[in-house]
């Protein structure tokens, strides 16, 4: 009752003088209540620092015991990934080789029909079809992995198998063009929104010149977007790199070195995945190949993210 | 005077070249509208005939005809609500601290480039991560808590970037209005700027949500186990996810069970439809009340 008499007399119209503006800022502001409140929810803050803290710990304690079997010479050298034959070898190029050769398809379907959709959603579409078109767009993102996995297997492997003959079940071609289906919305999306971030006024200037549409796209807007253009492709090949359930389900299990893309392949995450669906004990070398395995995907599109990020900072135009 | 002839502009050709390649642009964006509709009808087609009653209240079974997506259902429906619990709150606070305590230095910085990067992580990475931490370290086994707090760490990001947008379209004014009238920090959060941006909060959470109800690899990370006959009971228990079962009959050579995995795509598709439009009416609804 006091204490609501004291609150209604300092905050109420009646104030009798002016009340010592820092001791209400004290008792409002620093009260330890407020406090509470602030270093709570600092804390949650701190626990997406922690995330990132404890993959890196995860993959480098546990790929420790990895590289302490397995020299890591080896590792980044050889040519040959044996984990379940009797003379074991555990060299990362097959892995590396089937997630290229995976995300090369990929960005060879993504990158034309991803910055084509995005110039055309960007430029050439009416305010209504734009409406449509660029949620129908984000429709496949949403589409969860393993649909566009059963979808390469079941569907794009045998109505493929006709066309290109020697075409195995499980291939690098249908994962790849699956992969790269998946990732249109990513480069459209983030593309679009580079070209629409270019002045209208440099459009309009080009017009005036007599220049056509086409020419204002190729050589005005697409130009003035190139930096988020690029860095779209960048994302979107890093996403593709890390994607699992596509490749895990259509691409195989044969850790290969080839570029042959209607063979079977292994991808980086499909080791991982596999081992995991295999049941390996816990100790053994099979299953600390998993967090070097994970250490490099980890690494890579690390790398990736930053690159994409660098390019939008650094070759930013600034209009 | 200069010879207008000379100068040829050449019109008939660059008009053309214009045509052709806006063409190729449409063409393109359509490309994408047709593979997507060329999977849904596949697997309508494919999964329609095993669609069916029993198909939602069965359990798995080596059987085709006997197969069904009951326990998936139920581990996918407890997996979703766990995650909720834990990941919501992290990403609401998270996002409330930088956006209305956090001082813009370095520090700021720093958890927000952390943030976009964690975004980009692959989701198999971070199955690694509760692989070691959750179900080794912490000794939670392959159980449903295990798999949640996985895909609580997953969906943070996201929860945390739509927060954060939500609370930076709240308009200035309302904040100072209400400091004006002698409210405190916490007082203006909660009165104010979490019922405004309710909504906005609402739509990125069901669309973080949807994207955790469909990823498979983190949980087959932590073993999440394919063939699961019995209802968890608790969150100590092995489970198993409707992404998993669907993995699961993929995988298998025989037609039977990639005809039950199609079933079970379109229920999954139509649990993600159903989510997805609850966000857009969402949005649409409370736009009109928003402030300006």
């Amino acid at each position: 009752m006091e204490v609501a008499e004291a609150q209604h007399a300092a905050g109420g119209p009646h104030l009798q003088g002016a009340q010592p503006s820092d001791e209400l800022a004290r008792n409002v502001y620093r009260s330890p209540r407020e406090l509470l409140i602030e270093y709570a929810l600092g804390f949650c803050a701190l626990i997406s620092i922690l995330t990132t803290l404890g993959i890196a710990a995860v993959l480098l304690f546990e790929s420790a015991n990895f590289f302490a079997e397995v020299s890591i010479i080896d590792f980044l050298t050889q040519t040959e990934w044996t984990p379940q034959f009797s003379e074991k070898s555990y060299g990362i190029w097959p892995l590396l080789s089937g997630t290229m050769l995976v995300t090369v398809i990929a960005a060879l379907v993504a990158i034309p029909i991803g910055l084509m959709s995005a110039i055309f959603i960007a430029e050439y579409a009416p305010d209504g079809a734009r409406r449509v078109l660029k949620p129908g767009l984000e429709l496949l993102a949403g589409i969860p992995t393993v649909v566009y996995g059963y979808f390469a297997l079941t569907f794009v492997t045998p109505t493929l198998q006709p066309i290109i003959p020697g075409l195995k079940i499980y291939n690098a071609l249908s994962a790849g063009l699956v992969v790269g289906v998946m990732i249109v919305p990513m480069v459209a999306s983030l593309s679009e929104d580079a070209i629409r971030a270019v002045p209208r006024s440099l459009a309009e200037g080009a017009y005036a010149l007599g220049a056509t549409k086409i020419e204002v796209v190729l050589h005005v807007l697409v130009p003035g977007a190139i930096s988020g253009i690029m860095a779209s492709f960048i994302l979107a090949l890093s996403r593709a790199i890390g994607e699992t359930m596509i490749v895990t389900l259509a691409a195989g299990a044969t850790a290969k070195l080839t570029a042959d893309p209607t063979d079977s392949i292994m991808t980086m995450t499909a080791y991982i995945v596999n081992v995991s669906l295999g049941d390996t004990p816990q100790g053994t070398i099979v299953y600390y190949s998993i967090f070097a395995v994970g250490l490099v995907l980890f690494l890579i599109t690390l790398a990736m993210n930053f690159l994409a990020n660098a390019i939008i900072h650094r070759y930013q135009e600034r209009y | 005077m200069a010879d207008a002839s000379r100068f040829d502009e050449r019109l008939t050709h660059r008009r053309r070249k214009g045509i052709v390649l806006g063409a190729v642009f449409f063409l393109a964006t359509i490309f994408g509208l047709v593979v997507l509709i060329t999977l849904l009808v596949d697997v309508v087609v494919q999964g329609s005939p095993w669609l069916s009653l029993d198909f939602i209240s069965n359990y798995p079974s080596r059987i085709p005809e006997r197969a069904g997506i009951k326990s998936a259902i139920v581990g996918s429906l407890w997996m979703i609500g766990l995650t909720a619990v834990v990941s919501v709150p992290l990403g609401v606070a998270s996002a409330i601290y930088l956006e209305e305590y956090a001082p813009r230095g370095w520090i700021f910085k720093i958890i927000q480039i952390n943030i976009n990067n964690l975004a980009g992580v692959p989701s198999v990475i971070y199955g690694i991560l509760g692989l070691a931490l959750f179900v080794r370290f912490f000794a939670l086994g392959r159980s449903l808590l295990a798999g949640a707090f996985t895909m609580a760490l997953l969906i943070l990001p996201i929860i945390i970037i739509a927060s954060q947008e939500a609370f930076r379209a709240v308009p200035q004014g309302i904040r100072e209005s209400a400091f004006a009238l002698g409210a405190t920090r916490w007082q203006v959060i909660w009165s104010h700027l979490l019922p405004i941006s309710a909504p906005s909060i609402m739509t990125g959470i069901i669309l973080a949500l949807s994207r955790a109800i469909g990823e498979t690899a983190p949980l087959i990370m932590i073993g999440a186990l394919t063939f699961i006959a019995f209802l968890p009971g608790s969150v100590m228990d092995p489970f198993t996810v409707l992404p998993i079962q669907i993995f699961n009959w993929t995988a298998r050579p025989q037609p039977e069970f990639q005809g039950l995995a199609a079933a079970g795509i379109v229920v999954l598709l139509i649990v993600l439809f159903l989510m997805n439009l609850s966000a857009i009416l969402l949005r649409n609804y409370f736009e009109r009340f928003r402030p300006r």
